[in-house]
C-alpha cells in the first residue's frame, strides 16, 4: 500500500501474481493491522468504535458487491435484499435452534448465495440495463416476500430480536468486543477477495467484464462464471446482513431496503470499481458521509437554518450530497477514490525527482 | 352471483385501463430518453415529483390558475431537462451502462432532497378545475381526474407516435438513436437532439406530475410512481412508444386484478408486487419486450 517501487522487475508470472509485490508491502499491511486491531480498540471510546463497526460491516458488503460489479461487470440493485435474506436466515436459526454464530453466518451467506444465484440466472440472456432492472425487481420481490410471509419474518412488524453472538462462552456485550469480532470477518473478506481475483475464477470474471463474447470464444463458460459471481457476491452480502443483524440486535427488513442497495453501489463507485482498496475506501466514505454531515450541521447548521428547519435539513442535505457525490465521481473521476490514491502514490513514487 | 362478479371485473378492468394510460404517460418520458440517447433514466419518478411540486407551488404561492401553473411546471421541467443533459449526462456519453444508471440514481437522490428542502415535506394539492363528481358509466364510476389523465396520455402518445414517424426532428432523433456516428456523418447535430430529447422528457414528466399530483397529492412519495415505469417499459420494449401504451395498459390491468382477486388471500400489497413478477417473466422469455428492437451484439 505504501511501498514505492522504481520500476517493474518481475520475471515470472508467480511474482506478478504475488499477494505482496514487495517485502515492504507485508510490513505496511502488518503495521495497518496493528493500528486497527490493537491500538484503535484500546484508545477510542465506545461511540467511535460503534462507527468503526458500521464501517467494518459495510466493508464486507462493498467487497462482495465489487466482485460482482467491479470485477465481473454485472449490475445488481438487489444487494440490500440479499443482505436481508442472510439476516432473516440467521435470525430464524438463532431464535428457533439457538445456533451459534459459526453456524448462522455461513448459513446466512449460503442462503443469500442461493437466492443470488437464482436472481443471476437471467444474466445469461440479459445484461446492462435489463439486468439492472431485473435485480431491482428481485429487490422489491424479496422485500415483499419477507414482509408478507410470517414464517420468515416472525410476524409482528417483520422484525426478530437477535442476541449478540457468544465467543468462547462469553457474550459480546461492548462495542469494542464486537469490533474485534467484526474485524476477523473483514480480514477474512479482504484476504478472500484478493485471493479470489487473482485465481482462475477471478481472471475469468475480469475477462467477462472486459468483453463477454470474447471471453466465451476463448473458452470461458460465461453462464457458470456469471452465476459464480452472483453467488459469491451474494454470499458476502448475506454475511453482511448477518453481521449487521448482530450489530443491531434485531433483524428488520426496513434496514435492507432499496436505499441500502444504492448505498452499496455508491460505495463501489465512489471507492473505485474493481479494486479492493477502493471498496474499503468507499465503505468508509459512504458510511461516514451522513455522520459527518450531521456533526457539521449540529455545530454550524445554525448559520444557515433556523432550529426547526435544521432537523428537516439533515436527511435531505445528506441525500443531496450523496447524489451529488455519485455524479461528481462519475463525471470527474470515474475510477474513484482508489484512482485518487494511486495518483498521489505515483506522484510521490519518484518524488522529489519528478522529471 | 355471477352478475355481481361481472360488474366487479368490469370495474377492475376500467380502473386498470385508466391507471395504465397514466402509467404510459410517465413511461413515455423514459422511452423518449432511451430511444434518442440510449440512456436510462432511473430518476423518472423524481422528475414527475419535481414537476408536481413546481405546479403545486406555482398555484399556491402565486395564485395562478391551473393551466398557468401547469405551464410553469412544463417550462421548469424543460429547463431542468436541458440543464441536466448538459451537466450530468453529456460527459457520460460512451461510458458503460452502469455509469449512466448510477448517475441517474444519484440524480434521483439530489432531486428528492432538493424538492423537500425547497418546497417542504408536507403534502400539497393540485386542484384541477373539474368536478369531483364521479362519472357514472353503467356499474363503473370514473373520477374525472382519471379521465383527464387518460385523455392527456392518449393525446400525447398519438402526438409522439406521429412525431417519430413523420416529423423531420423525430426522424433525425431516430437516426441518432440508431447510430450516432452515421447520424453525425449525415450532418445531424447529435448533441442538439440529445438535449432536445431530455427537454421533451421534461414536458412529458411535467404533465405526468400534474396529473398524478392531482390524483395522489404532491409530496416526496409521488416519486414512487417512477418504480412502476420499469415493468411498463420492459413489457412494451424500451424503445417503443406503442410499447409504453400497451405495457402501461397491461401493468394497470394486472395490478388492479391482482389487488382485486389476490389481496384477500395474501393480506394486501399484491398491487406493487404482481407487475414485477410479470416483468421478470418477460425478461426471461423475451428481454426486448413486445415491441422493442432486438439488438445484435458484435465483438
Amino acid at each position: 500500500m505504501f511501498h514505492r517501487e522504481s520500476g517493474v522487475f518481475k520475471t515470472s508470472y508467480a511474482a506478478d501474481m504475488a499477494l505482496y509485490p514487495l517485502p515492504i508491502a507485508k510490513w505496511a499491511v502488518a503495521a495497518f493491522a496493528g493500528l486497527f486491531i490493537v491500538i484503535a480498540p484500546l484508545t477510542l471510546g465506545e461511540y467511535y468504535i460503534s462507527i468503526l463497526n458500521l464501517i467494518l460491516i459495510a466493508c464486507v458488503g462493498a467487497l462482495g458487491l465489487n466482485i460482482l460489479v467491479g470485477y465481473t461487470g454485472q449490475i445488481s440493485i438487489g444487494h440490500g435484499a440479499f443482505m436481508s435474506v442472510g439476516a432473516y436466515t440467521a435470525a430464524n436459526l438463532v431464535t428457533q435452534l439457538h445456533a451459534p454464530f459459526w453456524i448462522t453466518i455461513p448459513a446466512g451467506g449460503l442462503m443469500a448465495a442461493l437466492i443470488g444465484a437464482i436472481v443471476g440466472i437471467p444474466s445469461l440472456r440479459i445484461k446492462g440495463i435489463y439486468l439492472a432492472i431485473a435485480t431491482l425487481a428481485a429487490q422489491l420481490i424479496i422485500e415483499w416476500t419477507i414482509n408478507h410471509v410470517p414464517a420468515i419474518s416472525g410476524g409482528v412488524q417483520a422484525s426478530i430480536q437477535v442476541p449478540r453472538p457468544s465467543l468462547f462462552g462469553m457474550q459480546l456485550r461492548t462495542q469494542t468486543q464486537l469490533y474485534l469480532f467484526l474485524m476477523g470477518f473483514v480480514v477474512l473478506a479482504i484476504v478472500g477477495t484478493s485471493n479470489l481475483v487473482r485465481s482462475r475464477i477471478g481472471r475469468a470474471f475480469i475477462a467477462i467484464r472486459d468483453q463477454d463474447i470474447a471471453a466465451e470464444i476463448i473458452g470461458i463458460n460465461i453462464f457458470r462464471y456469471k452465476l459464480w459471481a452472483f453467488a459469491i457476491s451474494s454470499f458476502y452480502a448475506g454475511v453482511t446482513g448477518v453481521l449487521y443483524t448482530y450489530y443491531l440486535g434485531i433483524a428488520n427488513y426496513e434496514q435492507f431496503q432499496l436505499t441500502v442497495s444504492i448505498d452499496y453501489l455508491a460505495m463501489v463507485i465512489i471507492g473505485g470499481l474493481g479494486s479492493i482498496l477502493g471498496s474499503i475506501l468507499g465503505a468508509i466514505f459512504v458510511t461516514l458521509l451522513p455522520i459527518l454531515t450531521r456533526w457539521f450541521l449540529e455545530d454550524f447548521g445554525w448559520l444557515f437554518f433556523s432550529q426547526g428547519d435544521l432537523l428537516n435539513a439533515i436527511p435531505n442535505l445528506r441525500l443531496i450530497m450523496f447524489g451529488g457525490l455519485i455524479i461528481f465521481f462519475l463525471v470527474v473521476e470515474p475510477e474513484g477514490l482508489n484512482r485518487l490514491w494511486r495518483n498521489i502514490r505515483n506522484y510521490f513514487r519518484v518524488w522529489p525527482f519528478s522529471y | 352471483m355471477p352478475e355481481f362478479e361481472w360488474q366487479f371485473t368490469l370495474v377492475l378492468l376500467t380502473n386498470g385501463i385508466m391507471i395504465g394510460l397514466m402509467y404510459a404517460l410517465i413511461a413515455l418520458g423514459f422511452v423518449l430518453i432511451y430511444k434518442a440517447t440510449d440512456a436510462i433514466n432511473f430518476a423518472q419518478g423524481e422528475f414527475v415529483m419535481f414537476a408536481g411540486f413546481l405546479a403545486a407551488v406555482a398555484a399556491e404561492m402565486a395564485g395562478m390558475p391551473f393551466w398557468l401553473s401547469s405551464l410553469v411546471a412544463i417550462a421548469g421541467m424543460v429547463a431542468l431537462g436541458f440543464g441536466l443533459e448538459r451537466v450530468v449526462l453529456r460527459p457520460l456519453i460512451g461510458r458503460p451502462v452502469i455509469a449512466v444508471v448510477m448517475a441517474t440514481i444519484g440524480l434521483a437522490a439530489v432531486l428528492r432532497g432538493t424538492a423537500v428542502m425547497a418546497f417542504g415535506a408536507g403534502t400539497r394539492a393540485i386542484v384541477m378545475p373539474v368536478s369531483d363528481e364521479p362519472f357514472q358509466l353503467g356499474p363503473v364510476m370514473l373520477p374525472p381526474v382519471q379521465l383527464v389523465g387518460a385523455g392527456v396520455s392518449l393525446v400525447f402518445l398519438a402526438l409522439f407516435t406521429w412525431f417519430f414517424l413523420k416529423s423531420r426532428t423525430g426522424i433525425a432523433m431516430r437516426a441518432v438513436a440508431d447510430s450516432q456516428q452515421v447520424a453525425m456523418a449525415m450532418g445531424i447535430n447529435v448533441r442538439r437532439y440529445f438535449a432536445l430529447a431530455w427537454a421533451m422528457a421534461g414536458i412529458v414528466s411535467a404533465l405526468g406530475g400534474v396529473v398524478w399530483g392531482t390524483m395522489l397529492g404532491v409530496d416526496n412519495q409521488l416519486a414512487l410512481v417512477g418504480l412502476k415505469v420499469f415493468p411498463v417499459v420492459i413489457l412494451g420494449g424500451l424503445d417503443s412508444v406503442m410499447g409504453a401504451v400497451i405495457g402501461g395498459l397491461i401493468v394497470g390491468i394486472v395490478e388492479n386484478f391482482a389487488a382485486g382477486y389476490l389481496d384477500p388471500y395474501v393480506g394486501g400489497g399484491t398491487k406493487d408486487f404482481a407487475p414485477y413478477v410479470l416483468m421478470i417473466l418477460v425478461l426471461m422469455i423475451r428481454p426486448e419486450g413486445m415491441f422493442g428492437r432486438r439488438r445484435i451484439e458484435r465483438v
